[in-house]
């Protein structure tokens, strides 16, 4: 088989805010009622986490929950371990009506770290991002730039942002440009 | 610039993460119903200067429909709410009679 490589393999951008392409990322999109007790119980054995509350993330690591719309849910898992968790959440969600799919190469996922890391983001997205109204763990699906993406706030000081493959240098050179254009000294002042 | 709040994902959205979907509450007249219904459904539209109701898609976002009831005139945004309803909830309404005395939008008022 084909060796399997991400989007941008782990390409980097230093600057006030670091951008770097996470490499292979395990993601598993997620559909149906969020409110079935088995939904949630194969997210917390996949990734030891509760189902995040509408419009949030909670993520450790590599593995982690993301609510994406009021029926979708994204799973992080570790790379290697996604068609594993996949057929682990097929087998437990057999009979309901919902739909699990491996979009792990799809999709790119990026690290945003460094003090003005809401700024960067704020240039490129229609979203509040002050830190008051953006607190750690708040998800936004939006658009940066021309493209759709979605983001959440990891800690005080980065988020990490997924986008669709096929944009991914796109969204980096976006990122890396608003990074290197620097802070406005608006949200953090 | 618009921004529309949108009840499924509950957030503040800007119009460019949003796609207008036309006149809400349209009524659909499909096999069966006479030449005039069908041609009412398919192309008669209000289009008024002044209060509006429309559907919206939060394409960007969640990927959900959803309805607003907003001033075509002055953008001023009187509510939104889900697309799983007849007609527009009475607390909307009751605050663009407040807002807007007088108002009609094909058969309400």
């Amino acid at each position: 088989m084909s060796d399997v490589i991400s989007a941008l393999q782990g390409r980097t951008a230093e600057g006030v805010v670091t951008i770097q392409e996470m490499g292979l990322c395990g993601m598993i999109t997620l559909r149906g009622d969020l409110a079935d007790p088995k939904i949630a119980a194969i997210c917390r054995d996949l990734t030891g986490h509760d189902l995040p509350a509408k419009g949030h993330a909670t993520t450790t690591g590599e593995t982690g929950l993301a609510w994406m719309s009021p029926d979708e849910v994204l799973i992080l898992v570790p790379y290697a371990t996604s068609e594993v968790a996949l057929s682990m959440a097929q087998e437990a969600l057999k009979g309901s009506h919902f739909l699990a799919f491996d979009v792990s190469d799809a999709r790119a996922m990026f690290q945003l770290t460094g003090k003005y890391v809401h700024e960067i983001l704020a240039k490129l997205a229609p979203v509040d991002l002050d830190p008051a109204h953006f607190p750690v763990g708040r998800l936004r699906r939006s658009r940066l730039g021309q493209v759709a993406a979605a983001f959440w706030k990891v800690d005080q000081d980065s988020f990490r942002v997924v986008c669709f493959r096929s944009v991914a240098d796109y969204t980096f050179n976006l990122l890396a440009a608003s990074a290197k254009a620097g802070p406005v000294d608006h949200l953090n002042g | 610039m618009l921004t529309l709040y949108c009840p499924c994902c509950g957030e503040d959205v800007d119009e460019t993460d949003l796609h207008a979907g036309g006149e809400a509450h349209l009524k659909r007249f499909g096999p069966g119903s006479s030449d005039e219904e069908f041609e009412g459904y398919l192309f008669m539209r209000e289009n008024p200067k002044g209060v509006h109701f429309e559907r919206w898609h939060h394409t960007y976002g969640c990927g959900k429909w959803f309805l607003a009831a907003r001033c075509t005139q002055t953008l001023e945004v009187f509510g939104t709410y889900p697309a799983q309803t007849l007609e527009p909830p009475k607390d909307i309404r009751d605050k663009i009679t407040k807002k807007r005395p007088g108002w009609t939008w094909g058969a309400l008022s």
